[in-house]
């Protein structure tokens, strides 16, 4: 597991300040070794030993799957950076401010050869706090990255008031709750706050609770807190908790969340997931939940994007733990009351 | 004494100890005999000359991504752009320079022709030097020279193209959706396979464009090598060799495929002996067999990882390169480890 070399996408619309993220990672006295792999090759000074142009080559794949495609062209330079291993130790992908991070994220999980080297550490999306809320009504790209992303970098904040940048995080709310939020000016944060995050990592799977709560810039160490018991589900009030957040939400793209206190039964759950993940796959960007299965002393934890779904069981329910089930989906024209009743549907019955 | 089971396994070992084993000093990218003695490209940056020790830098400072090697050169491409032609007494010479795009795919003929991609951009050079540009639709991941005539395969998204460098016009194309990684065409000339990133290979007979499917792969077929008299298309990427028959005018359709040297490990590398019904089958765990078509009758040339043992996942004995020399009485191989090894067959 551990020997897999990480890579973090960097996401964010035109002018967001991917660039300067960039090369503050780049510039930081960090002992690691990137290879960074750009969109236009030498376009902007970037100040590293190994740079890599790519073409976003976003191809089909033909396994059923309407919505699966991958970058071809990440494949070839992933496999070609093996050729000098041992002189970089992670990899940055820089997308284009139209990318959508979807078919470089599937490019982790579909291509055998790139998964056996390399693991998806997370989804990093550069927004400009002054510009976001227009791209979010008339740029669907941007829409997607907000959507998408593990990580938000809310820039520029000096060039906004304080209200409008309240604004605009209750927007980012809006779409994702669940993203961990720095609030920056020229993209300053430190360093572990956009690497080593493990988000598609189904051990550092641990709490599946909106962020907003937790979100405190001068705290980046610790965000696997236990407890935010909430006790009902967040699919229709995520957006009314306090900080004097405003209450947004977004028409087209939303997340739901839904919870079952108590267990579910794997024989029902896991053919909805998957025929969920199969019919509604387009629409869902991002997934994932934390269940208990009825007779099993393990947690069974899933993520996915999209149409593909990575699950595992993982560690033993705690003696002081709840047993309960938890799952989110952010996506596109969401049908939240389908979802819903499909999943409940799965609980296992209380005994009266 | 042929009775005893010997340490590998139950494998015939009997020419395991004629290896003679080195360390290249870098992962091996390929191998060959330029000028008929044994020489290792690798990955970073050097051609080594096997028996003289000799080492030569074509790429300096950068990393050597593909090589061809024939019987008097050998052809390298790099991350920084670069193809150069290293010759049996270590002299380099320059190519082509794309300017720091990576170098893509190689293709390489006796009579001296040479083919080079770097994205869609694809370069064919005559014997005489002269360089021809084309413009494929999408990144170009294979390219092979047909036997006769000056005309040039390349493999890319949704088909190959065929393309007479030196005609005026649309190249040809052979279409099957997808994305078309390696390629090899039959030694007459009458088939066209592709790899694909599907898990599955692709085949067009060139002459009408018949589709052939050749499915049921667990990885992608990384290598694949036709028997000189082309009756079979030997394969990577199971967890044995599989092995195509192309006898008759229909190639492989309706037909099964062989499978030699089944082991509980992933295919890495194959090569067919230039003049018998033998292969030679690399695997990812640093195992190397000849199993011979007819019987399936395998030798240990050379034993890699314990069953049950692993290796960290960039350390991996993956065999990278496998060579016979001309006349099949040497082979040549090399790991992703840097461990490499040659074999005079003792006849």
């Amino acid at each position: 597991m551990s020997d897999k070399i990480p890579v973090t996408v960097l996401t964010g619309y035109l002018g967001a300040g991917k660039t300067t993220l960039l090369n503050r990672i780049l510039s930081e006295d960090h002992g690691h070794r990137f290879a960074v792999i750009v969109n236009e090759f030498g376009e902007i000074g970037i100040d590293n030993d190994l740079v890599v142009g790519a073409d976003e080559e976003v191809f089909e794949m033909n396994n059923g799957c309407i919505c699966c495609t991958v970058r071809g062209d990440l494949i070839r330079i992933i496999e070609g950076l093996m050729r000098r291993r041992g002189k970089f130790d992670a990899i940055i992908v820089e997308t284009t401010g139209l990318a959508d991070p979807a078919p470089v994220a599937q490019t982790f999980f579909v291509d055998q050869d790139v998964q056996d080297q390399a693991r998806l550490d997370a989804v990093v999306t550069v927004a400009d706090a002054k510009w976001l809320a227009d791209r979010l009504r008339d740029a669907p790209e941007a829409k997607n990255q907000i959507a998408f992303a593990d990580v938000i970098i809310l820039n520029k904040q000096d060039l906004v008031s304080e209200e409008e940048l309240r604004e605009v995080e209750a927007r980012i709310r809006g779409i994702n709750p669940y993203a961990t939020l720095h609030k920056t000016t020229k993209c300053q944060v430190p360093l572990d706050a956009v690497l080593g995050r493990n988000a598609f990592d189904l051990d550092r799977i641990l709490e599946i609770e909106p962020q907003f709560l937790e979100v405190d810039d001068h705290d980046h160490h610790d965000h696997d807190h236990h407890g935010h018991d909430h006790g009902h589900d967040h699919g229709h009030d995520h957006a009314h908790h306090g900080h004097g957040l405003k209450a947004y939400h977004d028409e087209e793209m939303q997340s739901v969340s839904f919870r079952i206190d108590g267990e579910v039964d794997p024989a029902r759950f896991m053919p909805w997931i998957n025929l969920i993940a199969q019919r509604e796959g387009p629409s869902i960007l991002r997934s994932k939940g934390i269940l208990a299965f009825k007779g099993e002393n393990k947690r069974f934890v899933f993520q996915g994007v999209h149409m593909i779904l990575d699950g595992d069981l993982q560690r033993e329910w705690r003696p002081d733990e709840k047993r309960e089930c938890k799952i989110v989906f952010i996506g596109r024209d969401l049908k939240k009351e389908d979802l819903r009743s499909g999943f409940m549907a799965c609980a296992v019955e209380q005994k009266a | 004494m042929a009775e005893q089971k010997p340490l590998g396994g139950e494998y015939d070992s009997s020419l395991t100890a004629s290896v003679r084993s080195f360390h290249a000093g870098a992962e091996v990218v390929a191998a060959g005999f330029p000028g008929g003695a044994p020489a290792l490209a690798l990955a970073d940056g050097d051609v080594l000359f096997v028996d003289s020790g000799m080492r030569v830098t074509p790429h300096p400072g950068a990393a050597i991504l593909l090589a061809q090697i024939d019987g008097t050169r050998i052809l390298t491409g790099g991350d920084d752009g670069r193809v150069v032609e290293t010759r049996p007494d270590g002299t380099c010479v320059e190519i082509g320079d794309e300017k720091g795009k990576w170098i893509d795919a190689l293709a390489l003929r006796e009579d001296g022709s040479i083919a080079w991609s770097a994205g869609k951009q694809v370069r064919a050079r005559d014997p005489k030097g002269a360089v021809k540009t084309f413009e494929a639709p999408t990144s170009v991941r294979g390219l092979a020279f047909l036997p006769k005539g000056y005309r040039l395969a390349m493999s890319h998204y949704n088909g190959v193209s065929l393309w007479f460098p030196n005609v005026a016009g649309t190249p040809d194309t052979l279409k099957w959706q997808g994305s078309h990684l390696d390629l090899a065409i039959s030694p007459d000339g009458a088939f066209c396979v592709t790899a694909m990133q599907e898990n599955a290979l692709h085949g067009w007979r060139i002459a009408d464009k018949k589709d052939m499917r050749m499915t049921g792969y667990p990885g992608k077929t990384r290598s694949f090598s036709f028997s000189s008299d082309g009756q079979w298309l030997a394969t990577s990427g199971a967890d044995a060799c599989v092995v195509w028959p192309f006898q008759t005018k229909d190639g492989p359709m309706g037909k099964p495929p062989r499978e030699c040297g089944v082991r509980p490990n992933k295919v890495s590398r194959v090569a067919f002996h230039p003049t018998g019904p033998v292969i030679a089958i690399g695997y990812e765990d640093g195992w190397i067999l000849f199993s011979r078509i007819a019987d399936g009758a395998e030798l240990l040339v050379r034993k890699g990882l314990d069953e049950g043992e692993s290796a960290p996942a960039r350390a991996k004995p993956v065999v990278s390169a496998l060579a016979w020399d001309a006349p099949g009485k040497r082979l040549l191989f090399g790991l992703e480890t840097g461990e490499a090894g040659l074999l005079p067959l003792p006849l």
